[in-house]
């Protein structure tokens, strides 16, 4: 078994160990967590070593290249009938994708610490959940894909059901819905893919060598997209977002919006574009439209919540907005500011659930008007906060800017199949969200964190302690190391997007 | 190229070093000991500024005064590729303004950093202070000495998140909260015209760089400037360039495109100048620690604007019409922010009022010079160069009174000079100073920009800037009056006693630069183009400004030296007039207004409302009526067999029926 199914099976294995010590033994079930998710992380760690020396020398000819490459390739084959594999591999996307979820739920489980009811069945569900999440980002064929892919959004039901708060039941049922709406295009869409290939295979490097005519890619390109779309968050299949995450526990929004979301522009990049170029040229306009209604829609959405939670759900809508926008300019510094932003924004939005939930626990309150003065009584907590909140607006130095100008340069230098002038008219009007951002960002702190203390009670309230202090510490720092050196980020990137643009041009 | 001493290959030291003492201090030293972080956060800010003049004059060294002075870019590294050819690298440009700016950034920053230790003396974010201040000293020379303009805007934004945190110092103070988002976020609305600014000119430079780059690159190697690429300043200023892109013909609402991205590069700059009408968070700032006024809000960050325009000054002067605007909006705010002044009782207000009016001041400079004429140019950086050291010094010394008797207001202060000497003589240098009496550093800049004007057509920004000449004296003297003549006003100005050393020292080496500043030839240091700008003093120019700002000195001792009596009785003959000028035109109300009742009122709520209720509504609909459906249906379960029965025969008939109409 190679690095990669290990990625997959550390998790999987770190379930199990869970599930069967005893109830009572809780403080060892987290530690049990903790420990296989510190494994993944330094797994995750040899992986981007290992894939950087195999990688880097032949970057220089992926340059032209119309294929993606994968590296550390595993392929069994499992329904030989039908041409479904176990088929797994990474290239430069997955692992960006690897590292954002390997840190979002080692500090996740950190986050999560403090649960208390039904400590077992928690972490049970949150490791298999993440499981999925991992086999989405390093399967390459489209059934095992699928499979993943439901693993993955089927845990969040019940970790929302029971360990949620508020309307919990309402919010799981519509996100559980909603998603399962989208995965039922994304499904159709596979199959569609499937039989009008005709090579009898969900390889999807092999379905790429598909010859689909005009007509196929025209209506099979926005049923793939759209379903990615409704996970990624894209105008107006939204709506799941900002009641699902208000109402999921810390870790869970954490796992949900840094790295869930994110599966939609994977998907929408990795597949929906890459085997569908044709069609990606004929609607790539449409979905520019509405990502750039995503992306003021969400930032004035967010302007007005009084909840930090339903506040930074409406965030995450117009950033993921971004992810989406990079996808739809079909242009290479756009695909590269879709990734970048995906990697980004997972870790931001992770913070800021991770923080959201650490002032919770404290103040009890997660209304904003109720807050103020926080500053002073959990410095650590404020300052994160701020520093994820300035990565939200885009500060240089942080990684939001590097994604930000990408997908803004992308969306300006646009591409030749949509009228220049128009793609140019929509960048603008999206980059006004970068002022609505800085004002939602510092009214929503400032009232939180700044000015007197307006509860008596606050006083006594303390800062963050240790597990809480490296969960917020690594994710704070994974911001300012993609802000300062994007150097390293991006050329890992590069090369695995430069097939998926390649094709466009074909 | 030719051989460059240490300094220079070194450049990237003098901002380095602020950024290893932000990280130091802010890391490891504050957690551990205040003291500390105060001693060495000033020490790094010395050593850069030590660099900084090495670099200087090395600089001079190699290029003497009065022949041409290129620009070099003596380090780089890539840091950013969007895609091949179009590549962000940090680095170093070294040219004459940004030798000026190093200079005068990190000496004022250095002495401002010394003069904090005292000023922040038992003060509860003491190490957080000296944290911020690094990082914004930093991020204020990472941008001076900006080869490309993807550098200058992420330290732009750098210095702009420094301010906002050095305004909200006081972070339990709502005031000062309030403030420091209005900073942050007028400027940030400034600076969404930068960045499409930097798109624009991003996109246009990048799709003509193939076909001019042969053209433009020989002879920019032996400047050090190898691999150009199409951010870069060296490209963005080519007179290649500029023809090329005023060649394409591309109008937006009949303005050609050069003049449009000029314009929108502006925006930002109005911004971070505090321009009308983008001024209006500048005199909230003054919410800060009167050293962060001193620097970030009167020496440097505030000139990070006028620094802009005569960065891409080449640029500007191709488009002509976007300088012309500068011009005028320079004019205006001039003249606008003196009036304000004058009715202000604040003082650090007044003085952010007055720094708005010499902003101006360098803005009109910039505006009314050209490639072939750029006296106007020298005279907008001579002018930035003298304005830094008595603004700071008027600031550092307000603040020691402010220290002294625990109010802002003029109007508790009074009777100083004998209390606080040297204060009150440093205050005296600077006032003098700003007011340009002969032979004072403030007369030779000041001179210079009226001179610049007067050449040009535009008698109105001529006449303005003379008028302002007069007001200046008028409200700045209006503060002296009232603070250190007079009698004490309230318990505390009488029992006030002179500042300790580290706050004076500083004030006396800018009161020493404040008188001998002027006196600098930057004529032969600063300029552009191949026209060398003439300097000496412009006698026509010089004595009808000075006699304006003895008019101005005059008037405001006949108001204000005997207790201000005759300025209330004046103030109550103007009634209205007086009033709206107090309420500073009421500008802000109007942005409040603007921002709260329209945008907030308008589009913030019908979205989120519009979301709630009408998408989610959607979804809600949706789930509704299939649960409708599923209990309209579930009646059909009734357990009744005849039912069944009765639904099974009917069905049946209708399938036959069916069959029956299809098969005849």
């Amino acid at each position: 078994m190679g690095l990669v199914s290990w990625l997959i099976a550390v998790p999987f294995l770190t379930m199990l160990v869970v599930v069967f010590i005893p109830e009572r033994q809780w403080k060892l079930i987290r530690w049990v967590s903790a420990t296989g998710t510190s494994i993944h992380l330094v797994l995750t760690g040899k992986l981007v070593v290992n894939y950087w020396q195999a990688a880097m020398p032949e970057a220089e000819s992926m340059k032209h290249a119309l294929f993606t490459k994968l590296y550390f390739v595993e392929r069994v084959p499992w329904f030989e009938s039908l041409g479904i594999q176990y088929y797994v591999g990474v290239d430069g996307i997955s692992v960006a994708m690897v590292i954002l979820t390997s840190i979002i739920i080692f500090t996740g489980v950190l986050a999560s610490w403090y649960v208390e009811i039904r400590v077992k069945e928690f972490f049970a569900l949150l490791l298999l959940l993440v499981t999925g999440v991992f086999g989405v980002f390093l399967s390459f064929d489209l059934f095992l894909f699928f499979m993943f892919y439901e693993l993955a959004v089927l845990p969040m039901y019940l970790l929302i059901g029971i360990w949620g708060t508020g309307p919990k039941e309402y919010s799981a049922m519509k996100l559980t819905l909603m998603l399962l709406v989208g995965s039922a295009f994304v499904l159709v869409g596979f199959l569609a893919l499937y039989h009008a290939s005709g090579m009898h295979t969900f390889d999807l490097i092999r379905l790429s060598e598909a010859k689909y005519s005009h007509e196929f890619q025209r209506w099979v390109f926005p049923m793939v997209f759209v379903g990615f779309g409704v996970i990624g968050a894209l105008y107006p299949l939204h709506t799941w977002s900002p009641d699902g995450h208000s109402s999921a526990p810390t870790a869970v929004s954490m796992l949900h919006a840094g790295v869930l979301m994110k599966l939609g522009g994977y998907g929408a990049l990795r597949i929906a574009v890459y085997l569908l170029p044709e069609g990606a040229k004929m609607w790539g306009v449409v979905f520019m439209c509405l990502t750039t209604v995503n992306i003021l829609y969400g930032s004035f959405g967010a302007v007005m919540q009084k909840d930090l939670k339903y506040f930074t759900a409406y965030s995450s809508v117009s950033h993921c907005g971004f992810v989406l926008f990079g996808v739809a300019t079909l242009n290479l510094i756009g695909f590269k500011g879709a990734v970048i932003q995906m990697f980004s924004h997972g870790i931001m939005t992770g913070l800021f659930f991770g923080l959201i939930g650490m002032v919770y626990g404290r103040s009890h309150t997660r209304i904003i008007p109720e807050m103020g003065g926080l500053g002073k009584v959990m410095p650590w907590l404020a300052t994160c906060f701020y520093i994820g909140g300035l990565a939200s607006l885009g500060l240089p130095g942080l990684s939001g800017f590097v994604a930000e100008t990408h997908v803004f340069l992308g969306g300006f230098f646009g591409n030749p199949w949509t009228s220049s002038v128009l793609t140019k008219v929509l960048t603008i009007i999206a980059t006004m969200s970068i002022v609505v951002t800085a004002v939602y960002v510092l009214r929503g702190l400032a009232l939180v964190f700044q000015g007197p203390i307006t509860n008596p009670h606050y006083e006594e309230l303390t800062d963050a302690t240790l597990p809480e202090k490296i969960s917020t510490g690594v994710l704070v720092a994974t911001l300012i190391v993609v802000g300062l050196l994007p150097f390293f980020f991006i050329d890992l990137i590069e090369s695995s997007v430069m097939p998926i643009f390649n094709r466009l041009n074909m | 190229m030719e051989q460059l001493g240490f300094a220079l290959q070194h450049a990237w030291v003098v901002p380095a070093l602020p950024l290893a003492s932000f990280a130091i201090v802010g890391l490891f030293i504050r957690p551990v000991s205040n003291k500390a972080a105060g001693v060495v956060g000033t020490a790094a800010i010395f050593a850069s500024a030590f660099f900084a003049y090495w670099l200087a004059w090395e600089y001079y060294t190699l290029y003497p005064a009065g022949g041409e002075h290129p620009a070099i870019i003596p380090w780089a590294f890539e840091w950013l590729r969007y895609q091949a050819g179009l590549t962000v690298n940090v680095g170093v440009l070294v040219d004459p303004i940004s030798v000026l700016l190093m200079v005068v950034v990190t000496t004022v920053s250095a002495l401002v950093h010394l003069y904090s230790i005292g000023y922040m003396h038992g003060d509860y974010g003491y190490g957080r202070f000296f944290t911020y201040m690094n990082l914004f000293t930093f991020s204020m020379l990472g941008l001076v000495v900006a080869p490309n303009i993807l550098q200058m805007y992420v330290c732009w934004e750098l210095v702009g998140v420094s301010s906002f945190l050095l305004i909200g110092f006081y972070y339990q103070k709502p005031s000062a909260v309030s403030a420091s988002k209005k900073a942050f976020i007028v400027t940030r609305f400034a600076d969404l015209g930068f960045m499409i600014g930097v798109l624009i000119l991003g996109y246009f430079g990048y799709n003509s760089f193939g076909e001019l780059a042969a053209s433009i690159t020989p002879g920019m190697a032996e400047h050090g400037v190898s691999n150009l690429q199409p951010f870069d300043f060296h490209y963005l200023n080519h007179p290649v360039f500029l023809e090329h892109f005023k060649g394409l013909n591309i109008e937006v609402c009949g303005v050609g495109l050069l003049t449009v991205s000029m314009l929108l590069v502006f925006c930002g700059a109005a911004g971070k100048s505090a321009m009308f009408p983008l001024h209006i968070w500048l005199p909230d700032a003054m919410e800060g620690p009167t050293p962060v006024s001193a620097l970030i809000h009167a020496a440097t960050m505030v000139v990070a604007g006028v620094y802009l325009v005569a960065r891409l000054f080449p640029a500007f002067a191709a488009s002509g019409d976007a300088l012309l605007v500068v011009g005028y909006v320079g004019c205006f705010t001039s003249l606008f922010a003196a009036l304000i002044g004058i009715t202000q009782d604040d003082i650090k207000r007044v003085l952010a009022f007055s720094t708005l009016s010499q902003l101006g001041y360098m803005m009109l400079a910039l505006g009314v010079a050209t490639m072939e004429h750029p006296l106007g140019y020298t005279a907008s950086m001579f002018h930035l160069f003298t304005h830094a050291f008595f603004k700071a010094l008027l600031f550092l010394a307000a603040g020691a009174v402010i220290h002294a008797v625990h109010s802002n207001e003029i109007w508790e202060m009074g009777g100083l000079a004998k209390k606080m000497p040297i204060t009150h003589l440093c205050f005296l240098a600077a006032t003098l100073a700003i007011c340009g009496v002969p032979p004072l550093a403030g007369f030779f800049s000041k001179d210079e920009i009226l001179a610049a004007a007067l050449p040009t057509h535009h008698t109105i920004i001529f006449g303005i800037s003379l008028l302002v000449a007069a007001l200046t004296p008028f409200y700045m003297f209006r503060i002296y009056f009232i603070t250190f003549w007079g009698r004490h006003r309230t318990h505390h100005a009488e029992h006030a006693h002179e500042a300790p050393a580290v706050m004076w020292i500083p004030l006396a080496i800018l009161g020493v630069l404040s008188v001998i500043g002027g006196l600098v030839p930057m004529a032969s240091y600063v300029s552009i183009g191949e026209h060398m700008a003439h300097h000496g003093i412009n006698l026509a120019v010089a004595i009808p400004a000075t006699l304006a700002g003895l008019l101005g000195i005059g008037l405001s001792w006949f108001f204000y030296s005997n207790d201000a009596v005759r300025a209330a009785r004046a103030a109550e003959a103007f009634g209205v007039v007086y009033r709206t000028i107090k309420r500073k035109f009421y500008v802000d109300e109007v942005y409040l207004f603007v921002t709260h009742n329209i945008i907030f009122g308008y589009v913030a709520r019908p979205i989120a409302w519009f979301d709630r209720r009408v998408v989610d509504g959607g979804v809600n609909l949706s789930g509704w009526s299939t649960r409708m459906t599923g209990w309209v249906l579930s009646h059909l379960q009734t357990g009744q067999v005849q039912g069944y029965g009765i639904w099974y025969t009917a069905g049946a008939l209708f399938v036959l029926l069916i069959l029956w109409a299809a098969l005849v």
